[in-house]
């Protein structure tokens, strides 16, 4: 057997000296205890928003896209801002499951399973906005390329906004069963030490039979890993495409070459808030301390602090291009319409710089890193920060082009698409709340693969190790077979 | 399917279990399986299994998924129903890149999982025998197939010299069935359960 060894210079991932059975009672816990008066609460919270989303989708419906603001020249506003972030915010999810899985990242076990909860929770939001944008909502099948009566018609095949079709459902059930497989292990889990005989039905169901056979681990291994190299390129794509959306029009401040890596950046950045967001309130609630280290929360940080700056990058590399271009539509856009504080929309470029490039400066404090606090605030500034930066791409291009008499009145959104946003966030939490209490909200499969190269108890053990000559380091530590 | 009588060990440590497993090939028993709570790397390796080709299937369904966005747009727009779009190409296939690639990714993850679904006889409603409810907790099971011959006090306590803490005999049906963990009417019996 292989020498496992880490670094004493590393933080432990899981705090407290641990064993297999601890991990499964700390994890399962949640799940077999009744819920609090808390959960009930906020979940209760969660399905109050979604039946106000519920509802303002229906007069949005019965009424047409009327109910909402959007008028010429806007044509898109909240809804599009709205979908644009939601989409955003999934991106965490796969680089945490995905890319840190594949750059050996050992951080990632421990936020990985909440965070793909989140991409899924995200991404369903994110669909509702383009869908009942469409007006006749009846008629969203037609996005898709199937045979039909009407010539056959098909879609453009050439258009972004199909290649988002394909992207956002691509990237939705790949991210779902790279999730579900992951949770296969873990329902099995709670399966075999339920007390009940619903919960043992129903994670019997979950479970799909899981024996956790070697040669059926060895396959789940291969398959994570291809599905995470898989859902690599996609995540980068998805939002690629998204930005593609803006970026091959003509309108100025969306004609840009920049967009790509500056909305994957975007992306992450708000993606990774929202995990913070989301995981101190799951630690705290459900005392998952030392799984949820405030090592995780720093590298979620250290994460924050480069995206928000390569974001800042794009904003001021897109000044200058304003600028440099010469091109007067182009330099009106950006240094009339958005970087001029008393433009109509001055505040909301502003409260972009401030709270996507100049707030989260503030991590390269470490001390500031490990404070839960001020980690928690700054993620809700971000999540905001990165509205507000979709909200003034769409807007501020959209609300005075080219031609001055088709300018638009001033765009501000009616309570029903403030609602329907409301409600998307009432759809997120609620499934969020179920997942908290039905779910294994860590991955207790990998934690315990971890779990015997990390740790104090491990530590304790490799430091007696490296206090011993060599000499008898070899001969205790390599195994003859 | 013909029940199977095996030999059930369990181990609490992974340090412990790769020279049992070792130690049990050598004396020539067959091990059915070892049941872990979790991917314990080189395990597969010292049972002597070989590598899993389920990547290779992977790019096989990549493939497939390439081939038909290409085929399936390129008909579309060059034969059944050509658009004119701004006087541009008909057959435009950089355009198509990001639908080629979304479907490559679509068939390859959607086709792996359904492939180590039916590999692995994964499906809600599938039942399968537990040698121990501990195996997804805690605790390393191995189960060693019994022979005609195999001596079964022997073999558990060689198992127990090895460091094994818990042993038992079971009869079992070794595939799946449809079935419900709440019944307790699996087709299987305790023979005997010696304490450790």
């Amino acid at each position: 057997m292989h020498l496992k060894y880490e670094s004493q210079l590393r933080e432990p991932l899981v705090r407290g000296n641990k064993n297999y059975r601890q991990v499964t009672e700390d994890i399962v816990r949640p799940i077999e205890a009744k819920p609090t008066r808390l959960w009930y609460i906020g979940f209760f919270i969660a399905v109050a928003l979604l039946l106000f989303g519920v509802y303002s989708v229906y007069r949005e419906v019965t009424y047409g896209i009327g109910e909402w603001n959007l008028n010429k020249t806007v044509g898109w506003g909240w809804d599009i801002t709205n979908f644009v972030w939601w989409v955003g915010i999934g991106h965490a999810g796969t680089l945490i499951s995905a890319i840190l899985l594949l750059f050996r990242q050992g951080w990632r076990t421990g936020v990985n399973r909440a965070a793909e909860a989140m991409t899924i929770f995200a991404v369903m939001c994110a669909g509702q906005f383009p869908i009942f944008h469409m007006g006749r909502v009846w008629m969203a099948f037609f996005v898709l390329p199937y045979p039909n009566t009407r010539g056959p018609l098909w879609v453009n095949f050439n258009s972004p906004l199909l290649w988002d079709v394909f992207a956002i459902s691509t990237y939705f059930t790949v991210s779902l069963l790279f999730w579900y497989s992951g949770l296969i292990p873990d329902f099995a889990t709670v399966r075999d030490r339920a007390f009940t005989k619903l919960r043992k039905r129903l994670y019997g169901l979950a479970s799909f039979g899981w024996t956790g056979s070697t040669k059926h681990w060895q396959r789940h291994e291969s398959l994570s890993l291809v599905l995470a190299g898989l859902s690599t390129p996609l995540v980068l794509s998805v939002h690629t495409i998204v930005s593609f959306d803006f970026a091959t029009s003509v309108i100025p401040g969306w004609h840009t070459t920049i967009f790509p890596p500056y909305f994957v950046a975007g992306a992450i950045f708000s993606g990774f808030a929202m995990v913070q967001t989301l995981m101190i309130i799951v630690r705290k609630v459900f005392a998952m301390e030392d799984y949820v280290t405030l090592g995780h929360i720093e590298a979620m940080n250290k994460v924050i602090v480069l995206t928000g700056s390569i974001v800042g990058i794009a904003y001021l590399t897109e000044l200058f291009m304003g600028w440099y271009s010469q091109n007067k539509y182009e330099g009106y856009t950006f240094w009339y319409s958005r970087a001029y504080l008393f433009s109509p929309y001055g505040w909301s470029y502003w409260g972009m710089m401030a709270c996507n490039v100049l707030s989260p400066q503030i991590f390269w404090s470490r001390k500031m890193r490990r404070n839960v606090f001020v980690t928690f605030f700054m993620s809700i500034i971000v999540n905001i920060g990165m509205w507000f930066e979709r909200f003034v791409i769409i807007v501020t291009s959209l609300y005075r082009d080219y031609l001055p008499s088709s300018w638009s009145v001033y765009y501000s959104p009616t309570i029903w698409e403030i609602g329907f946003y409301a409600g998307t966030f009432g759809l997120f939490f609620t499934c969020f709340f179920l997942f908290a209490k039905y779910f294994p909200v860590i991955a207790i499969a990998e934690i315990k693969y971890v779990l015997k190269t990390t740790g104090d108890g491990y530590k304790e053990q490799m430091s007696a190790i490296e206090a011993q000559p060599l000499e008898a380091f070899i001969k205790d530590q390599t195994h003859h077979h | 399917m013909a029940k199977k009588k095996f030999v059930v060990g369990c181990f609490e440590d992974e340090a412990v279990l790769f020279p049992a497993v070792k130690k049990v090939r050598a004396a020539g028993y067959k091990i059915h399986d070892v049941y872990t709570p979790f991917a314990v790397h080189g395990l597969d390796h010292a049972l002597g299994l070989r590598e899993t080709s389920i990547h290779t299937a992977g790019f096989i369904y990549g493939i497939t998924g390439t081939t038909t966005a290409l085929s399936t747009i390129s008909w579309i727009f060059t034969k059944d129903w050509p658009l004119n779009i701004g006087g541009k190409p008909h057959f435009a296939l950089p355009a198509w890149i990001p639908i080629i690639f979304e479907l490559t990714v679509l068939f390859a993850a959607v086709g792996m999982v359904l492939t180590f679904c039916y590999l692995c006889q994964l499906a809600p409603g599938v039942k399968k025998h537990h040698f121990h409810p501990r195996a997804t907790d805690d605790l390393f099971v191995m189960a060693i197939e019994c022979t005609d011959t195999t001596n079964t006090d022997d073999l558990q306590a060689f198992l127990q010299s090895n460091g094994a803490i818990e042993l038992s005999v079971q009869v079992a049906e070794e595939g799946w069935w449809f079935g419900r963990y709440d019944n307790e009417n699996v087709p299987f019996q305790n023979k005997e359960i010696v304490a450790a």
